[in-house]
């Protein structure tokens, strides 16, 4: 397991949990990097704020790898521009697209999507497009040199769980990239169920910040991520189709 | 005038280190676009804003 690496454009991680952290407090922050081991920390760019001196930079410490999304942006160009923005602001060349047209269920747009991906990573930057799990746009984001593909498990901050759980399936399955499950996941079971799955880490946030103990339920993610991790590597059992198998011996007892 | 995140400011003819110099930004955690195209931290300095411009001044916030 120690050399069980996460790489996400040729860098090693150890841990296979990324915080979000639309909704964030120095607890949770500390909860996730202190206690949980995270190593990768979402942000997003935002008009700076000349009256609030407070920064989420922070409450980070140092040797933690900031993802800058591009939420907010409507189409490639406004992704693209968000995105050349947050490397200006100096945290490295990570970046999480996220292309939104549609503020009622915040679902993805695969299509600009992969035209940003396209242009991104051509500008050298390590891309981690946000998706709606579809295998051809899969696909297409592979070629246009995403460095990983992270399909959404149910809609953002839902905790609603792997309701494209198959789909989610098909991208394992087929993708040459690490898989990275972000929204939607709710409880530490579900975590667990996509690393068994064989996804190659989780994205969590509101399923955090609304718990009612939040270290605890950190905790509680933590172990579900690397216990679905292990189950995954080990190869799970096979399921019979139909019928029993016993797993004690039967024979030559209380009979002749 | 200057449109600086949405808001016009009668700032043009002065350079955007001299913008920034009467604002609270902390200047190491804010990108800047002027027009649409980064304005890297060494040209602050050079860059005019010119009457029209749209500028953002941008730095990290929470976001999943």
């Amino acid at each position: 397991m120690n050399n069980d690496k996460l790489i996400i454009g040729g860098h090693e991680f150890n841990s296979r949990f990324i915080l979000g952290s639309g909704k964030y407090s120095m607890k949770l922050i500390e909860a996730a990097v202190k206690d949980a081991g995270a190593e990768i920390i979402t942000l997003a760019v935002r008009r700076a704020n000349t009256k609030e001196q407070e920064s989420i930079l922070d409450y980070i410490p140092e040797g933690i790898t900031l993802l800058p999304n591009t939420s907010g942006a409507r189409n490639a160009e406004e992704a693209v521009r968000i995105a050349r923005l947050a490397r200006e602001l100096g945290c490295g060349d990570f970046v999480k697209i996220e292309i939104m047209r549609d503020s009622k269920y915040l679902l993805p747009d695969n299509q600009e999507t992969i035209k940003a991906t396209d242009i991104l990573a051509n500008e050298g930057f390590v891309v981690m497009p946000y998706m709606y799990p579809d295998l051809n746009v899969a696909r297409d984001l592979v070629n246009a040199g995403a460095s990983s593909v992270m399909p959404l498990a149910s809609p953002i901050g839902s905790n609603k769980g792997l309701a494209t759980k198959e789909f989610i399936q098909i991208l394992i399955d087929e993708i040459d990239l690490p898989i990275i499950v972000d929204a939607g996941i709710g409880r530490p079971s579900q975590a667990c169920e996509a690393m068994e799955m064989g996804a190659a880490a989780i994205m969590a946030n509101t399923a955090l910040a609304t718990a009612g103990d939040l270290p605890m339920m950190t905790s509680a993610f933590k172990n579900a991520i690397e216990a679905g991790r292990k189950a995954y590597l080990a190869g799970l059992g096979r399921v019979l189709t139909r019928g029993a198998s016993a797993s004690d011996p039967l024979t030559g007892f209380l009979r002749d | 005038m200057v449109k600086i995140n949405g808001e016009e400011l009668n700032v043009a003819g002065k350079t955007i280190a001299e913008y920034l110099a009467t604002t609270n930004y902390d200047p190491k955690r804010i990108a800047v676009e002027r027009n649409g195209d980064i304005v890297f931290k060494s040209q602050y300095g050079e860059t005019l804003l010119q009457d029209g411009d749209s500028v953002e001044v941008v730095s990290f916030v929470g976001g999943g």
